[in-house]
């Protein structure tokens, strides 16, 4: 099992490093890569840059080895390679470094290294190689530490140690600046410039415009599974990049008919400020809009940018600093809860279906109970009112065309896409006065996202203010009657749809990487 | 060789039977304890779990030993459905105790009917009381429940026997650690003229209660939600602090009326010996149980019988009292290992595979 291709030295070291042709990857529903092609050369740090969800991780998941392709072919070092598993695409010098470290707290620095060795003789003289390669590369690390103490970044190093330690030749980084601090971008960078000018390629992965400007000589742009360009960063420009990656395929804007009447406003928001609860959350940042009656309004922006703090705010679950920061129909409610506000008339949804929209263990009649009884009054004394709650279920299932056996389906024996149009259509038929929904057609198909889209409609033409904060823009365009973009905890001021374009959402959506702004400054 | 590999989901079959797997493997183990013990292995199961069951005094004594273990257990399986780990069942049965006990020891000659139930109620609050501190501490200063109500069944145990040795002491028992006895006034009812007690129809009748609260109210809906999905339940609404105290009380209520039962019924008095650990086996009877109300009524005569068992044991074979003790451990060791089959099933293994140790993975 040991290195199929002895790495040769002589002709081929002129070619490319690596080189994918075709590479196909199909998933149930989902054409996740559709005969992508990239080439990663000899001390090249090489951005793949895309959307989530635009295929950037199943192609680099295939180049580690944990997929394999359908079709297409792999060219490593001049020679066709076939990678089965991780330890394969070890041995022929490719490293990876995860978004998610492994790392085992109460053990020390050097343990976790050993711990991720091939070959256990490699663990003589351990210590001494770790703080070798940590000063070499500007990556200082004591191996003799408990991981619990170390800060994320140090605990980043320790991943990047433990690639460096097998001498790899192309090391792939997955969306590693998303939890540094600006210092701490900084430095990587260093080490990564360094690293390829002693021969290591970079693949470096993801969505920060000025970062991969500032930092990669070649960029290879996924959207929807597809190569849409190869470019060089430095001469193009944020907003560029920003089109290229989201190049929205605008579609015939006729879903609904506007009606652009002036209705007293529903929901308001007036300078709401939230620090996150998650440890690297994102906090919220003076939020000011106003919802109408009959209006959809779209929050559209790159994932984690406060899209989920912004939704607990909306729903209660994190209650804001003070009642005025949030009306709902003139009441200030920035202080309630969920069920106070929902016996108000709003009705949310967040965007993880499992164990947060909904349970999965339980059926469907109890996951509507969860959020209808409220308004729905499911239960009587304080007993569950079984049959009203049934019929609730049923009612909901017939009226969505929800795929299942009936009411006493467990929710998880469901698809995603009938699980979805169920919990969609729960918060619907409780007819709210204002809905809030975080990507209500995620992992759902065309057909009950068309669904979706007609309810919802539906809804609003019958005077509800509708929220989506969503990270699908076709979506948004399609549906909603103004757009404000949240980068880095900030929404920016709503437009109207129609007059939004491309090149200012792409800016609104690429200009809010904070921590990125102070570190690559590069004149536009 | 044999590998675990996840299934994916939780096995409905395995559920249900890796109970009987524990306890048909804790049989076979315990023949085999038997054997080296000098004692014949099949004549030591058949004095251990069988010889009890044969006699009608047997019997009862059966239901005597269980309606503690169900009573605490069914509390404790109602606490852990809602990801409340209590396992201080012991101190809040002693303190049920000596809430209620106090109460008999001060007015000794009460005569009036409703004198008892309000000695239980005592006993009920003083459960509750015990838990009480646990979520306090718990929702306060965010304090692990398992250390905090371990370690107030070590306190509630030296409360006790300060007092029996103290203040409480019986001044005409010779010295004895112990109270006197309780008055007649105070003194759970036998039943059919048998060593059976109120308690034994209690546990049954409780246990049924909490299975229809568990499953019918909105109440025990919302523990189960907070449960299986605390994010779910913050979404829908329900108060995980208000969730908390009401698992804890209710538990902590369960384990001091089972303490209260059991020093006015069988016992009769406060003494330093009121459980012999009646809280701790029934976090075994809870998840033998599997956290299921009548499956706790079942588990729950199982382990008394292994009181019953550990004592004809050591009657009839001269095998040691830890016998019991024995079983339990080895009991709660399969069950442990048994439930791994609910997520993951075992696979054959060719040895060639196997060269090299192969590195971690970060899980997708």
């Amino acid at each position: 099992m040991d290195a199929m291709i002895e790495p040769v030295p002589g002709p081929s070291a002129a070619g490319p490093l690596l080189a994918l042709r075709g590479i196909v990857k199909q998933f149930p529903g989902c054409l996740a890569n559709d005969h992508v092609d990239l080439t990663v050369g000899r001390n090249e740090i090489h951005a793949l840059l895309g959307e989530n969800g635009a295929g950037k991780s199943t192609l680099v998941k295939i180049i580690y080895g944990v997929m394999k392709p359908d079709a297409g072919t792999i060219t490593w070092d001049g020679r066709a390679v076939t990678i089965a598993n991780p330890a394969q695409a070890r041995s022929l010098g490719i490293g990876m470094v995860f978004q998610h470290f492994s790392l085992f707290e109460a053990l020390t620095v050097a343990e976790n290294i050993a711990l991720g060795l091939n070959n256990p003789a490699d663990r003589v003289g351990l210590n001494d190689r770790i703080v070798d390669i940590s000063t070499r590369y500007g990556l200082p690390l004591d191996p003799d530490r408990a991981v619990h103490d170390l800060s994320v970044g140090e605990r980043q190093r320790i991943e990047i140690v433990r690639c460096l330690l097998q001498n790899p030749k192309l090391l792939i980084m997955d969306e590693p600046t998303s939890v540094l601090t600006p210092q701490e971008v900084k430095k990587l960078f260093e080490t990564l410039r360094r690293l390829a000018a002693e021969g290591c390629s970079i693949l470096y992965i993801s969505h920060k415009l000025e970062e991969i400007r500032a930092l990669c000589e070649r960029a290879t742009i996924m959207r929807l599974g597809k190569v849409v360009a190869h470019c060089t960063p430095a001469q193009k420009t944020a907003r560029e990049l920003a089109e290229l990656m989201i190049s929205a395929t605008l579609k015939p804007q006729d879903f609904r008919q506007r009606t652009g009447r002036a209705a007293a406003p529903r929901l308001v928001l007036d300078r709401l400020t939230i620090r996150s609860n998650q440890q690297f959350g994102t906090d919220l940042k003076d939020i000011s809009f106003s919802v109408a009656g009959g209006e959809i309004l779209g929050i559209a922006g790159i994932a984690g940018n406060g899209q989920s703090e912004l939704m607990d705010a909306l729903s209660g679950e994190i209650p804001a600093g003070s009642p005025k920061n949030i009306l709902l129909d003139g009441a200030e409610i920035g202080h309630e809860g969920p069920t106070a506000r929902r016996r108000r008339g709003a009705c949310f949804l967040p965007e993880e279906r499992n164990g947060h929209g909904a349970v999965g263990m339980m059926t469907l009649a109890e996951n509507g109970f969860l959020s209808a009884n409220v308004r729905a009054v499911l239960n009587r004394l304080g007993l569950i009112d079984r049959k009203r709650t049934r019929a609730f279920a049923a009612g909901v299932i017939k009226r969505f065309d929800v795929r299942t056996t009936g009411p006493e389906a467990e929710a998880r024996a469901l698809s995603g896409g009938n699980l979805q149009k169920f919990l969609i259509g729960r918060e619907v038929v409780q007819t709210p006065s204002v809905l809030m929904l975080s990507q209500p057609t995620w992992g759902v198909d065309a057909g009950a996202a068309a669904a979706i889209y007609e309810a919802l409609v539906a809804l609003a033409d019958a005077g509800t203010a509708i929220v989506i904060i969503s990270q699908d823009l076709d979506e948004i365009l399609l549906l909603c009657d103004r757009i404000a973009v949240i980068a880095a905890g900030r929404v920016s001021p709503p437009m109207p749809v129609k007059e939004a374009t491309i090149e200012q959402i792409g800016l609104l959506m690429g200009g809010g990487g904070a921590p990125v702004a102070e570190v690559a400054h590069v004149p536009a | 060789m044999f590998r675990l590999e996840p299934r994916g989901e939780r096995s409905q079959f395995w559920t249900f039977c890796s109970p009987v797997l524990a306890v048909a493997l804790t049989i076979v183990t315990m023949a085999l304890i038997f054997a080296a013990m000098g004692a014949p292995p099949l004549a030591g199961i058949e004095t251990f779990l069988i010889s009890p069951l044969l006699s009608v005094s047997g019997l009862s004594s059966l239901a005597v030993r269980a309606a503690p273990l169900i009573m605490i257990g069914v509390g404790l399986a109602f606490c852990y459905r809602a990801n409340v780990w209590n396992i201080g069942g012991d101190g809040q049965f002693t303190l049920g105790a000596l809430a209620g006990g106090g109460l008999a020891l001060f007015f000794p000659n009460q005569a009036f009917w409703w004198f008892y139930p309000v000695v239980l109620i005592a006993g009920v609050l003083g459960g509750m009381f015990w838990a009480g501190i646990v979520a306090f501490l718990k929702l306060r200063f965010n304090a692990n429940e398992i250390l905090t109500s371990l370690m107030l069944v070590y306190i509630a145990q030296l409360v006790l026997v300060w007092l029996v040795t103290g203040p409480w002491r019986d001044p005409q028992g010779y010295g004895f650690p112990q109270s006197a006895m309780f008055g007649a006034g105070s003194t759970t009812p036998d039943i059919f003229g048998t060593t059976m007690h109120l308690g034994c129809i209690l546990a049954p009748l409780l246990a049924i209660a909490i299975w229809l609260i568990m499953g019918r109210t909105v109440l025990g809906f919302q523990l189960r939600v907070v449960g299986q999905a605390p994010r779910a339940a913050r979404y829908a609404g329900f108060s995980n602090a208000k969730l908390t105290w009401i698992a804890l009380l209710v538990s902590g209520g369960l384990s001091g009326l089972a303490g209260i039962i059991e020093v006015t019924g069988p016992i009769g008095q406060l003494t330093t010996g009121i459980t012999p650990g009646y809280g701790f086996t029934a976090v075994i009877v809870a998840f033998l149980g599997r956290l299921h109300p009548i499956g706790v009524i079942f588990a729950g005569l199982l382990l008394a019988l292994s009181y019953l068992g550990g004592d004809a044991a050591q009657i009839n074979l001269n095998l040691p009292n830890a016998i019991t003790g024995i079983f339990q451990g080895v009991l709660l060791f399969y069950l442990l290992g048994a439930d791994i089959l609910i997520l993951y099933r075992l696979k054959r293994v060719k040895r060639a595979v196997q060269a090299g140790i192969p590195a971690l993975e970060p899980a997708e």
